[in-house]
């Protein structure tokens, strides 16, 4: 946006409006040019006297932009540099970040404050403390997943990290011996047996929540929200107290696997519910109007056009349960061999063999530790990757694969009309008298309404709107819906 | 019939058959239908069984050792359950816990807001989804990799931090630290660690992205047409986002800042990789010691007996309590202010 500092700017919009509109606006437009003007061409404005007009410059950033910001830089470091190597004992590499940049700002106000006025110099300082903030979040981020990768890169490039487990390996014996497979069989199966558990149910409720609203749904929503405030630690001492104290069976496999849907069902309900909210009423309501019964609705319109963004909800809830170490420390036991039974004796999991791994005095162990953590970040990220080619997608807004085969399918639609149409099927008795009143149509309707499946073709005509009814409750009201999602998302960039 | 008339259109003529009536609005559902209406209800039943289930179960098992404690199970520091009432309390872990919160808090908030900012005001239109698509990873990287971020990275590099704050500010108690001595060049510096503080820091990088991608959604929601009107009006960009953009999302940043709280106040493994536990009252959050509920539990359950569970219940059910109240209060803040009505929070 331009910033509208009076030195500059207004100058130039008056100069530019007295010289622009006036003329224009005082002769009237000649014949001749009348159907040029109609084809919106930029109407005659009188000779510029001071010849040809140069185009400004719309660019946010100015070049005085630029250089004081590199300005700034360059003093700001050398000033510290100089405190640091002549005026004061500092030392410290954090100590040298902060003050520098604490000095950048200052300098950078300085400069900005040699051309520009308070306003814009408090501008100018606001987005250079806002960009900031915003890298050194990124920054953060990288360093996170990089440190986890750099130290673990040791113990992964040993092929054996991925095919041994821990059973017959001391903590002191090198790297090229044992692994993490128990761990990872461990997280794949727990995973799999929680989502097993928790996915339909999740769904289920959600489309629940949404479909059959009411009093009892909205008590189940409002104690579905409530229970994602559990903390993850107490959803495993309740599996622990109830599954491993009272019923007295050992910790395993599945025990974590419980400990985990617990944690996990709230999350992905709730933001199934989100996304099913969101499909559009009027799909819905054009697939009823079309004649579908309630669990057509839901089951041709409704969760297609909320998949991508359930999937999402799906793999970012795995992502959740997959990471979450103290669900598992209570219930799974912590073996060190590969065990493939989740429901027979104890497991392990990557976050809990890292967590136990780095507490450990040995080297080789916490290296271990990070290689399992590296694994387990490498797995969440495989997942986030999947659900962002997946999702990120609002409901109703089709992927190419998608459209292609929506075009398909209606160009069979269409090939299937134009069949019909040149075997007419007299489905009313109506199609020779297309020319008579339109007052004949109810007449004709009322006999099919009263009596709709005592003869063959009438039951045609609503069949015939049926899979209309959700092919295309399809086709028809979805490239509406797509229009319309279309505009609102523009609208939103605007 | 008559005010149709009175319009121009033209309406058919009566067809033959029965007059019309009123039909009764009432849809009679076919066996199919109520199948799914069935199935639908009872996946509803289910998991409303399986929360009640984990709620009453923890308010039944607490019941016990809040019997045997009373009230001083708030006010009561140490934690042997086994020696009887009087003897276990979570008064240090709770304290503990909320300070551990209120400093990722203190931290997450202007890294929250900045961050939102920027990508909802500041940055070009092409790296804008890249850049949500990674608020949302940092929210997914596990809490253990965190953890050892803290433990094994942040640990070291924070000492020095911590020592020039308590050297220049430990006049103020939140800030002294007991036998660190600044003008000892020779002191330890491992007083300074396995803190608060630095639990705090590594909860903050779990909770910026919750309440980042709050305040983001609530500030692209802000109304094109005022920001508009206020450019127009000759603001700055900051004058813009001062007067338009934050009064918007003000319930999105404190309701999404509560969220993350709630969060942070049930952090547990990360948290435990970086304190050093102890039972006492901590109120210097740059010493070395520290507690938070959930460490509690994770550190105490394997060797508990029967009431010890109990207890540690208990505290769960403190913690869990905590957590709706404030979650509940973000949910109120964010559903009444001016932008809440759409987001997603």
């Amino acid at each position: 946006m331009p910033t509208l500092t009076p030195k500059h700017a207004i100058e130039e919009h008056t100069g530019m409006s007295t010289e622009t509109l006036s003329p224009a606006a005082a002769t009237p437009v000649p014949e001749t040019t009348r159907d040029r003007v109609r084809s919106t061409t930029i109407p005659a404005t009188a000779p510029d006297a001071a010849g040809t007009e140069v185009r400004r410059r719309t660019a946010t950033v100015r070049h005085t932009d630029l250089y004081a910001g590199f300005g700034a830089t360059v003093a700001a470091l050398s000033l510290v540099a100089l405190i640091y190597t002549q005026l004061a004992p500092f030392d410290g590499v954090l100590g040298f970040v902060v003050l520098a940049y604490v000095a950048f700002i200052g300098f950078y106000a300085l400069l900005v404050s040699l051309d520009e006025d308070g306003p814009a110099v408090r501008d100018r300082v606001v987005g250079a403390l806002v960009h900031s903030v915003g890298f050194l979040l990124l920054a953060v981020l990288l360093l996170v997943i990089g440190y986890t990768l750099a130290r673990g890169w040791k113990a992964m490039v040993h092929l054996n990290f991925f095919t041994e487990d821990m059973s017959v390996t001391s903590p002191l014996a090198a790297l090229d011996e044992g692994g993490v497979l128990h761990a990872i069989v461990g997280t794949l199966e727990q995973i799999t047996l929680a989502l097993t558990m928790t996915v339909p149910l999740a769904v289920i409720c959600a489309v629940f929540l949404n479909e059959i609203p009411g009093r009892f749904s909205r008590m189940v929503r409002t104690i579905a929200e409530a229970m994602t405030a559990l903390p993850s630690i107490v959803a495993g001492l309740f599996v622990y107290a109830t599954v491993i104290l009272s019923l007295g069976y050992d910790r395993s496999g599945f025990a974590a696997s419980l400990a985990i849907s617990v944690m996990m069902l709230p999350i992905i309900i709730r933001a199934s519910d989100v996304v099913i909210r969101l499909v559009p009423g009027n799909l819905r309501e054009a697939a009823l109007a079309l004649g579908a019964s309630q669990w057509r609705t839901v089951w041709h319109v409704v969760l297609p056009t909320a998949r991508s963004g359930l999937t999402t909800a799906v793999i970012l809830g795995t992502a959740r349960g997959v990471g979450e170490t103290s669900p598992v420390l209570l219930t799974a036991g912590g073996a060190d061999a590969v065990n493939f039974n989740p429901f027979k004796d104890w497991q392990n999991s990557l976050p809990l063999v890292t967590y136990k791994s780095v507490a450990q005095p040995s080297e080789n162990m916490v290296a271990r530790g990070f290689g399992t953590a590296a694994t387990l970040m490498l797995l969440v990220l495989l997942l986030f990757i999947l659900a962002r080619l997946v999702g990120g997608r609002g409901p109703g807004q089709l992927s190419r694969g998608q459209q292609r085969r929506r075009v398909r399918q209606s160009a069979q639609d269409r090939a299937r009309y134009a069949r019909r149409e040149a075997s007419p099927v007299d489905i009313f008795d109506l199609s020779p008298a297309a020319d008579q009143p339109a007052a004949d149509q109810p007449a004709a309707d009322q006999p099919a309404a009263d009596q709709p499946a005592a003869d063959q073709p009438a039951a045609d005509g609503p069949a015939g709107a049926d899979p209309g009814g959700h092919a295309a409750a399809g086709p028809g009201p979805r490239t509406a819906h797509e229009a319309v999602s279309r505009n609102d998302s523009e609208d939103r960039n605007a | 019939m008559r005010t149709l008339d009175s319009l121009s259109t033209t309406v058919p003529s009566a067809p033959d058959g029965p007059p019309d009536a009123p039909r009764p609005a009432r849809q009679r559902r076919s066996p199919a239908d109520l199948a799914f209406r069935g199935l639908l209800g009872g996946g509803g039943l289910v998991v409303l069984a399986v929360m009640l289930l984990v709620g009453g179960f923890l308010l039944l098992q607490a019941q016990r050792a809040l019997d045997v404690a009373g009230w001083s199970f708030l006010t009561r520091q140490e934690w042997e359950p086994d020696a009887g009432a009087g003897h276990f309390g979570i008064a240090a872990v709770l304290t503990g816990t909320v300070l551990i919160a209120l400093v990722a808090i203190t931290f997450a908030v202007p890294l929250a807001t900045g961050t939102a900012l920027y990508i909802s005001e500041y940055a070009p239109r092409r790296i804008k989804q890249t850049l949500i698509s990674l608020v949302d990873l940092m929210a997914a990287v596990p809490s253990v990799v965190y953890g050892l971020w803290g433990a094994f990275l942040l640990t070291g590099n924070v000492v020095g931090l911590a020592r020039w704050i308590s050297t220049y500010f430990g006049w103020i108690p939140l800030f002294a630290v007991e036998g660190g001595d600044p003008r000892d060049p020779l002191a330890s510096e491992s007083v300074y660690t396995a803190s608060t503080f630095i639990a705090g820091m590594v909860v903050a990088m779990m909770v910026t992205p919750v309440a980042c991608s709050i305040m983001r959604e609530v500030f692209s929601q802000a109304p094109a047409g005022e920001r508009e009107g206020a450019l127009a009006l000759g603001a700055t960009k900051w004058g813009m986002i001062r007067s338009v953009v934050l009064p918007f999302g003000r319930g999105g940043m404190i309701g999404g800042t509560m969220l993350g709280l709630g969060r942070a106040l049930g952090e547990t493994i990360a948290v435990v990789m970086i304190i050093s536990p102890i039972f006492q009252i901590q109120p210097h959050i740059l010493q070395l010691g520290s507690n938070s509920v959930s460490a509690l539990i994770a550190l105490r359950y394997g060797d508990a007996t029967p009431i010890g569970i109990s207890a540690l219940f208990a505290a769960g059910l403190a913690l869990f309590t905590m957590t709706l109240i404030v979650n509940f209060f973000a949910s109120i803040v964010i559903a009444r202010s001016r932008s809440g009505a759409a987001s997603e929070a």
